[in-house]
């Protein structure tokens, strides 16, 4: 972690990144019916933004050595 | 298959292969080659944050309300990404510290307080019991499912059981049996369980394969895929509702609590800070695990939808509870060994989070509770009793018991009220206390000891007030009367509406109250005062990092006589003069003995003894044979101000600056004195050889002349011979003078100080040169001497000076009718001198000039003959002896009237003979030297300086 110093800045940008997009208002935009590729938009949506953040952390906290 | 004996017999098996892992990896670290010091076992052993409340409530959760199982998983997710501020620090700050448990790390933050440490205890030990009751809830549950198959029955519909069948009372029997074999084999000064890491670990593996594994099964082996379930459930109304979430700002408002409570809970939930904390190997560890986890719990959740609605929809009706679906659709399916392998990743989600908690419990407990008091109870002698790392095992072996039975009561009289989520989300309200505490006490200096119990007891009885009596209250245990019109029928006061504020669930109603007056209350009451010493230096050993880890906080002594054994009492003779040992080689000592009685061996047993009994326990236990000196005021203020180190460097700087600027000045102006004193010695050289030259050049020609021409007549001859011996005479006397002249500025010349009779040295001199007044035919008139007058001086110094101005004065009065006089006279204070002239006087320009070396007044150089006379060495040397003795010597004239030398000479205290005499010794006692280098240096820089 503390190899680079801007590893925990950038994980905590990923942190707001988070909490906007796991929480209203982002998520009534994907409240409604219908479907997406066969999933409820609220689910795919949040499987799939969760999946991206992991990824995302995960390329931040590997890449810093 | 399925039969009870099976399912018991798997369980042990299951159960032994965990112990057997565990105690590998404890050789393995005993060894030093440790099994878990690797990023990806920490990441999976963080894993014990999924219990059996996410193995079998999180379908139930989402049967019941759709997505809302997810934002438990969504929030540690969230604070990992925060892991390089927070967790990063805290895992720095326990390791410096040896802190073993949450209630030890917000001890130790403010100031070492026990009071603070038992408040803590207290807490998590209330709040986290039903948690534990929900771990057996969910085993027995599992049991009793599995034990019915074919049949699926429900085990609220089997009937209450006897006391002595209900396998839940077993499962807490073997899980404590458990926990004491893998947490208090021995005692350990770090308190981390090396063995126990790797077995959860390996837990965390199996019950994230026993989900992958039914979800898979669901969703591929019983329909077409992910996107089959979802449109079969969208045609059943009652399941298709869980599809979206209410839209309502209340439940976004529940949703995002959610988020924010399961934030706290993955890093303040006693077992999640062992984990994470205590039992991490190197922090480094958390760059792996800052995705590895959430990727973990992403993992767990995937398939946490697709079952919930399957088993909606296989079960309709709500006659199974979806608690179960796991089990139970594998078993509505005839998949006996799937629901074994779902048993026992359950087991393993229960297993885990019991051993890692009750062994937080259990240290916090005796750490910070029972020891603390047994260690006061002045009855038992725990003080004076010379090993007592058994009583500490025996304490937490009882702890872990009792805790253990504590749960199985609340699951026995409680459990069936609530559904698994409800008993985990009281848990997780209760640990959020700590939060202000702990992240205020990473990030905020002013936190005090009063502020931290203030908040946390005012949050923990709201939390109390707001959902744990509501829960006893549903569980019959308390008449609920309460509940819906407050406490003493004060509406106001309504548990989960308190104050009239509506409109919110449980969790959240409680939270908002619970954090408001928590977070107020630790900053309120830490405001009212300034943070004392103890409480500041601990501020600074957290908030500031790893780095201010080196002052020792220690002031006092104590030796290893002392703590040698104080520490052996606790964590056994053995390991104590190994640690100790090892503290010597790190300080390059040959051996314990050798090791200094100084602060730091205090501080190093401090920490030592803080893994075994706390850091509360550990101070007051080092502080009864430490002799501490008081602290000093300056100290004080040192600790409480940090900046004030910093200030003082800058004062130092700014004195050293001044004092450079004002060497720097002195040395200046040395420097300029010193050219000054160079160029003068230029000056005064190239003038004594222009002054020596001028006789050696007439005596040269003279001498030519005799030695060319030997036909010169004997008159001529004898006119030059006498001309050579009288530049002769005058060129030694003009060396005398400049010697001499040298000798007195120098420094360097002899003083014979004495009473002189000045009227005798002046007629002495008169005397001497009468011949040569004569010879000018100039009248020389001594009237006007008082008779009698004595001065302290040198004798034939003052001889000099008055042969010098009658000289002078000779020297300038015409022939025939010149006249010299010479008075003297003398009040108290002073003798005054003065030899008058009928000259031609000197300009007033000049009239300071003439004391300058070689220096004659212009006017009066060609009176006679074109050659100067003398050699304008008299009158400054004549000034210099006169300034010697503190006196005067100057000139009054006008040109055409002659001129007056006045000298002026201090007489001391009267003259009195032997008073005179006392005084001249003293006087020629003192070095002449400096006041005549520094008169003459002081008047030459003035002369010269004029003379340019």
């Amino acid at each position: 972690m503390n190899r680079s110093r801007l590893v925990a800045p950038r994980l905590a940008f990923i942190f707001l990144l988070g909490c906007f997009f796991f929480n209203y208002p982002l998520l009534s935009v994907f409240n409604r019916g219908g479907d997406f590729f066969g999933l409820p938009p609220l689910y795919a949506w949040l499987m799939g933004s969760w999946l991206a953040l992991i990824a995302l952390m995960a390329w931040v906290a590997e890449r810093s050595d | 298959m399925l039969q009870g004996s099976v399912i018991v017999l798997a369980s042990l098996f299951y159960l032994g292969i965990l112990f057997a892992i565990a105690w590998y990896a404890d050789r393995r670290a005993d060894a030093g080659r440790s099994l878990i010091a690797n990023p990806v076992v920490y990441a999976l052993s963080l894993g014990v944050y999924c219990t059996t409340w996410t193995f079998y409530g999180s379908v139930g959760r989402a049967a019941a309300s759709g997505i809302g199982f997810l934002p438990i998983y969504l929030g540690p997710t969230l604070l990992f990404a925060l892991a390089g501020f927070i967790l990063h620090k805290m895992i720095r700050v326990a390791k410096t510290n040896r802190i073993t448990s949450i209630a030890d790390f917000v001890a130790s933050r403010y100031g070492k307080s026990q009071l603070l440490g038992g408040l803590v205890t207290v807490i998590a030990v209330v709040g986290v019991i039903p948690y534990i009751a929900l771990q057996l809830k969910a085993v027995s549950n599992g049991f009793t499912i599995l034990t019915n198959y074919p049949e699926i029955v429900m085990p609220a519909t089997a009937g209450a059981v006897p006391l002595l069948q209900d396998s839940a009372l077993y499962v807490a029997m073997i899980l404590a049996l458990f926990t004491i074999l893998f947490g208090t084999r021995h005692l350990d000064a770090t308190e981390r369980h090396e063995g126990m890491v790797a077995a959860i670990a390996v837990e965390s593996v199996v019950k994230l394969v026993a989900f992958l594994a039914v979800g898979i099964f669901v969703v591929w082996g019983m329909h077409e895929g992910i996107a089959d379930i979802f449109s079969r459930a969208a045609t059943v109304p009652e399941v298709a509702r869980r599809l979206a979430s209410a839209d309502s700002p209340s439940a976004y408002g529940s949703w995002g609590t959610l988020v924010f409570l399961s934030m706290f809970a993955a890093l303040l939930l006693p077992r999640q800070f062992q984990i994470a904390v205590v039992e991490n190997v190197d922090p480094a560890h958390l760059r792996r695990a800052v995705w590895m986890f959430p990727l973990y719990l992403f993992l767990i959740n995937l398939f946490v939808l697709p079952v919930a609605l399957a088993g909606m929809l296989h079960f309709p009706g709500g006659a199974v509870d979806a608690d179960t679906f796991i089990l139970t659709l594998p078993m509505a399916r005839q998949q006996e060994g799937l629901a074994l392998f779902v048993y026992i990743g359950g087991l393993s989600a229960a297993t885990g989070m019991v051993i890692v908690e009750t062994i937080a419990l259990s240290t916090m407990v005796c750490n910070d509770l029972v020891m603390p008091l047994l260690l006061r109870l002045p009855m038992l002698g725990l003080a004076a009793r010379a090993d007592l790392s058994g009583l500490l095992l025996e304490i937490r072996r009882w702890a872990i018991v009792i805790i253990l039975g504590l749960g199985y009561v609340y699951f026995r009289v409680a459990g069936e009220a609530y559904a698994l989520v409800s008993i985990g989300l009281i848990s997780f309200a209760a640990v959020a206390q700590f939060a202000p505490v702990v992240i205020g006490g990473l990030f905020w200096k002013g936190g005090t000891r009063d502020g931290a119990l203030a908040g946390l007891a005012a949050g923990f009885v709201v939390w109390a007030y707001t959902l744990l009596l509501p829960s006893f209250a549903k569980s019959g245990w308390l008449p609920d009367g309460f509940i819906a019109h407050g406490l003493f029928g004060v509406e106001l006061l309504r548990p989960q509406h308190l104050f009239g504020l509506n409109g919110l669930d449980e969790i959240t109603h409680c939270l908002v109250w619970s954090l408001l007056v928590n977070l107020g209350a630790y900053i309120g009451v830490s405001l009212q005062r300034v943070p004392n010493v103890r409480e500041a230096r601990q501020a600074s050993l957290f908030v500031g990092g790893a780095e201010a880890a080196v002052s020792s906080g220690w002031r006092g002594s104590a030796g290893v006589t002392e703590l040698l054994p104080l520490a052996g009492r606790f964590l056994g003779r053995d390991k104590a003069e190994a640690a100790f040992a090892r503290h010597a080689r790190q300080r390059g000592l040959r051996s314990i003995q050798e090791l200094p009685a100084d602060a730091r061996l205090v501080s190093f047993a401090e920490t030592l003894l803080a893994g075994a009994i706390g850091s509360a326990s550990a101070r007051a236990m080092v502080a009864s044979v430490v002799t501490e000196e008081p602290l000093g005021i300056d100290e004080v203020m040192n600790i409480l101000d940090e900046a004030s180190q910093v200030r003082a460097y800058t004062k130092e700087l700014e004195q050293k600056s001044l004092e450079l600027t004002r060497a720097t000045a002195e040395l200046r102006e040395a420097n300029a004195r010193l050219r000054e004193l160079d160029r003068m010695k230029d000056d005064f050289i190239s003038t004594v050889t222009h002054e020596l030259r001028t006789p050696l050049t007439s005596i040269r020609a003279f001498s030519e002349m005799l030695h060319e021409d030997p036909k010169i007549d004997l008159a001529q001859r004898s006119r030059f011979l006498g001309i050579i011996v009288s530049e002769t005479v005058r060129l030694s006397r003009l060396i005398n003078q400049i010697l001499d002249l040298a000798k007195l500025e120098s420094g360097r010349a002899e003083w014979t100080v004495a009473a002189v009779d000045v009227t005798e040295v002046i007629r002495e001199a008169a005397e001497s040169l009468t011949a040569l007044f004569a010879e000018k035919r100039v009248m020389l008139e001594l009237d006007a001497i008082e008779p009698g007058l004595t001065v302290l001086a040198d004798r034939d110094r003052l001889m000099q000076v008055m042969v010098n101005l009658l000289s002078n004065a000779l020297k300038f009065v015409p022939a025939d009718s010149g006249r010299v006089q010479v008075g003297a006279s003398a009040t108290p204070e002073e003798l005054r001198v003065s030899v008058s002239d009928n000259g031609p006087g000197i300009h007033a320009e000049d009239q300071e000039v003439i004391f300058d070396k070689f220096r004659q007044g212009a006017g009066t150089t060609d009176v006679l003959t074109d050659k100067p006379q003398g050699t304008g060495l008299g009158l400054p040397i004549s000034r210099q002896i006169i300034e010697y003795f503190n006196g005067r010597l100057w000139v009054e004239s006008t040109p055409g009237a002659g001129a007056r030398f006045v000298f002026t000479l201090p007489r001391q205290a009267g003259d009195n003979d032997g008073l005179a005499t006392e005084d001249g010794e003293s006087h020629s006692g003192r070095t002449p030297a400096g006041g005549a280098a520094s008169d003459s240096g002081g008047k030459n820089n003035g002369v010269m300086g004029g003379s340019q």
